[in-house]
């Protein structure tokens, strides 16, 4: 990160709300926002033909750190991030140990503040050991130097419905909310890809849709009863989005979230047996694809958030059922998301701000990021080429890990630049 | 096609060609010399990772009668069972020089994996992976249909085959479907609807719930074997009401069409899917069907091993 300007001016660059204006920065805050500004001082960022929004945020991460170094750490998945355009990450709580204690949560904490590209926002175990028995030191995380608001067992489903009711009423005290995992653990034992045509095809064990609807189904309802907020983690089916659009209309203070490899890609990968596209939820069929994208465009599922999942190279150089679930989302989420639903016109650039900025940090809580550009607010930006055609390469990530199921696509966007307090912490072209 | 991995890959002349090439070699094998030279110098390892003791001595026994040097490679004592990975063991197989490797494997999709990667340049042939399919089985299984009902047609047009049992664990049945279809014969797939695959609606077949409904209506009937794990997951209440509605016995062996053959992959579990008389009936053509397999795997390896790799390069 260069230190050598404590100004930097974005010139010429196009906003969300589609004004063509300049951007000067002085000690990591918006300084003013207008067509033409100059100053001699600044360091000078040419964002010509160039989107400049307000900097991602992603609500749902595994940095693997601690516990599992050799896929990804603090530090690598903050690299990735801000190649990806993100300036605030949340730390999934199902690193080894879990994330269920105070200790561990101002670990991950501080590791974020000591690579200092972006945030990093640790999210606490809903239930001791993601076990989904007893309830983890909820309170005590909260009130840590993390402060965590965002309480999650990803990876496991908070299955029993009387600790899931019991959560979700504990973190009213602070505002807290719970991140679901939905999927219903006894309808998908063994599973190994999206249950239907393909599977059946296939000889791999089906993942229903079914096993997620039921417990969104389920929880919108608790949540109602009780009167507290939750969060539904990677939605996959359009019986899901269905349920969520019905939750909302009825009051339920309910959010959802969507995957860039949810959006992109179906089942249809798994008959190559290559585990690179084996996933949990899995990939499901292409009219749950167009669920989810006009879900997205709707507001019905709140945010894009990658569940950036690292795994080393043999937890996927193996046979598919012996293979890790999990792929790469950070470093081109931003490329995806345009993919499908900027260029199919579903939605424009305030749209992907919104889903990609505002209303994850609203979600997290993270009142510091999702702001308007606007003269001071911190100078969290993400600057964005629309048309800077390029191939995915996974020898060429940022990622400790290559497990990317992108490789060899092409994307029209690309991130040029991310800045994180006025600090240029990704620029296109240069190395980190 | 350098490789076996599903019959989905295969034409309906490649197919054609496997089954009159086998029944080429198996006049070889009715002589007293049984043995062709045809792969002498050739390695061909049999790297099974799950037990499977008829399959593996039927390619064994077919590759033998070629000539092959064959290297068993089985799980039980093997590196396989000590957690090393396909890849490593594909190196392994590559360093020693192995033409083709013949692999039974408990992952769907392992076979596909080995023949995909990089790891390994030999012809992979599936002989068996997890509920995946099992191409051998299923050629094995049309050579022998088409021998008792096919009355000199060089495929299966118009023949009534039902498939009864467990069909989603079965990777026999999803070979089968593939195949027999491929050849113009009709399938039925009779089975409780807690043992069909979700999805099998785009399936080529019919779909029946009522064993004794499709009897007098086919020509063929191939049993499946009900693996006993089944019994704990809750797919059918116990054992005895699983024989009563798709068990072969005797009433339903008496009500199929005179002509009509029994067939059964193996190994059988007596008394469950088939009974004593059915298995061992005049109708049965079981033991026939393990005969079969070995021309059938001779004729795999003869035309994916011998000389030019293409099947159409033929005899």
């Amino acid at each position: 990160m260069s230190n050598e300007s404590r100004k930097t001016l974005i010139k010429n660059g196009t906003l969300a709300d589609g004004r063509v204006c300049d951007v000067l920065i002085e000690d990591g805050v918006i300084h003013s926002v207008a067509p033409t500004l100059t100053d001699p001082e600044a360091f000078v960022f040419d964002a010509t033909s160039m989107i400049v929004m307000s900097g991602l945020v992603d609500l749902h991460t595994h940095l693997r750190e601690p516990g599992k170094e050799d896929s990804e750490t603090v530090l690598s998945g903050s690299r990735a991030g801000v190649k990806g355009g993100y300036v605030a990450l949340s730390a999934m709580a199902n690193t080894s140990p879990v994330a269920d204690t105070a200790g561990v949560v101002e670990q991950v904490f501080r590791l974020g503040k000591s690579a200092g590209l972006l945030d990093v926002f640790p999210i606490g175990a809903v239930t001791q050991g993601i076990e989904g028995k007893v309830l983890a030191e909820i309170g005590a995380m909260a009130d840590s130097f993390a402060q965590v608001r965002v309480f999650s067992d990803d990876g496991n489903c908070v299955s029993d419905p009387l600790v899931m009711r019991r959560a979700l009423e504990y973190v009213k005290k602070f505002g807290g909310v719970i991140a679901q995992h939905a999927q219903e653990p006894a309808l998908t034992l063994g599973s190994q890809m999206n249950e239907g045509i393909v599977s059946a095809t296939l000889g791999l064990k089906g993942w229903p849709a079914v096993a997620e609807e039921a417990i969104i189904a389920r929880d919108v309802l608790l949540a109602e009863h009780v009167g507290s907020r939750l969060h539904i983690c990677h939605l996959t089916t359009a019986g899901g989005v269905e349920i969520i659009r019905w939750a909302k209309a009825r009051g339920i203070d309910v959010t959802a979230e969507v995957t860039p490899h949810h959006l992109l890609l179906t089942d249809e990968s798994a008959r190559s047996y290559d585990p690179i596209f084996k996933v949990n939820p899995p990939l499901r069929t292409e009219s749950d694809v167009m669920a989810l994208r006009h879900g997205l465009a709707d507001g019905t599922i709140d945010i894009v958030a990658t569940d950036h999942a690292p795994h080393p190279g043999e937890s996927k150089e193996c046979e598919w059922q012996e293979a890790a679930f999990g792929m790469l989302g950070l470093e081109h989420a931003l490329s995806i998301v345009v993919a499908t639903m900027v260029e199919t016109g579903l939605l424009d650039w305030s749209g992907v701000q919104n889903r990609m900025s505002v209303a994850p940090a609203r979600i997290g809580g993270y009142s510091d990021h999702g702001r308007e550009i606007a003269v001071g607010a911190p100078a969290h930006l993400a600057v964005i080429n629309p048309k800077a055609p390029y191939r995915v390469d996974r020898d060429q990530l940022q990622s400790k890990s290559r497990n990317t199921p992108f490789h060899g696509m092409e994307f029209s966007a690309r991130v040029m630049a991310t800045f994180f307090h006025g600090q240029p912490v990704f620029q296109e072209g240069r190395s980190a | 096609m350098k490789h076996l991995l599903s019959i989905a890959d295969i034409s309906r002349t490649d197919a054609i060609k496997i089954l009159d090439t086998a029944a080429e070699l198996a006049r070889v094998s009715d002589t007293p010399m049984k043995k062709l030279p045809t792969l002498r110098g050739r390695t061909i390892v049999n790297l099974f990772a799950e037990d499977s003791t008829r399959t593996r001595i039927s390619f064994e026994a077919a590759a033998k009668r070629l000539s092959a040097d064959v290297i068993n490679f089985s799980a039980k004592g093997s590196s396989v069972s000590k957690g090393e990975s396909l890849k490593d063991t594909a190196q392994t197989l590559q360093a020693m020089g192995a033409d083709a490797v013949i692999i039974r494997h408990g992952a769907s999709g392992a076979p596909a994996r080995l023949a995909a990667c990089e790891w390994m340049s030999g012809a992979v042939i599936n002989a068996g992976d997890g509920t995946h399919e099992h191409p051998s089985q299923a050629l094995l299984d049309a050579f022998t249909i088409r021998k008792h009902l096919s009355q000199g047609r060089e495929d299966l047009q118009g023949l009534r085959i039902a498939i009864v049992g467990d069909v989603l664990h079965s990777r026999v049945a999803r070979s089968n479907v593939l195949l027999l279809t491929k050849l113009g014969a009709h399938v039925t797939l009779v089975a409780p609807p807690t043992l069909l695959p979700v999805g099998v609606e785009s399936w080529p077949v019919s779909i029946s719930y009522d064993f004794d409904q499709v009897l007098d209506s086919i020509d063929a009937v191939m049993m499946l074997r009900v693996q006993q794990e089944r019994m704990s997951e809750l797919f059918f209440p116990n054992a005895r009401e699983y024989s009563r509605y798709f068990g072969l016995n005797t009433d339903r062996l008496n009500a199929l069409h005179p002509g009509a053959i029994v067939m059964h992959p193996g190994p059988m579990n007596r008394g469950l899917e088939i009974t004593a008389e059915s298995a061992d009936s005049a109708r049965s053509v079981i033991i026939e069907q393990v005969a079969n397999g070995v021309s059938v795997r001779m004729a795999i390896l003869y035309l994916l091993l011998a000389g030019d790799t293409s099947i159409e390069a033929g005899l």
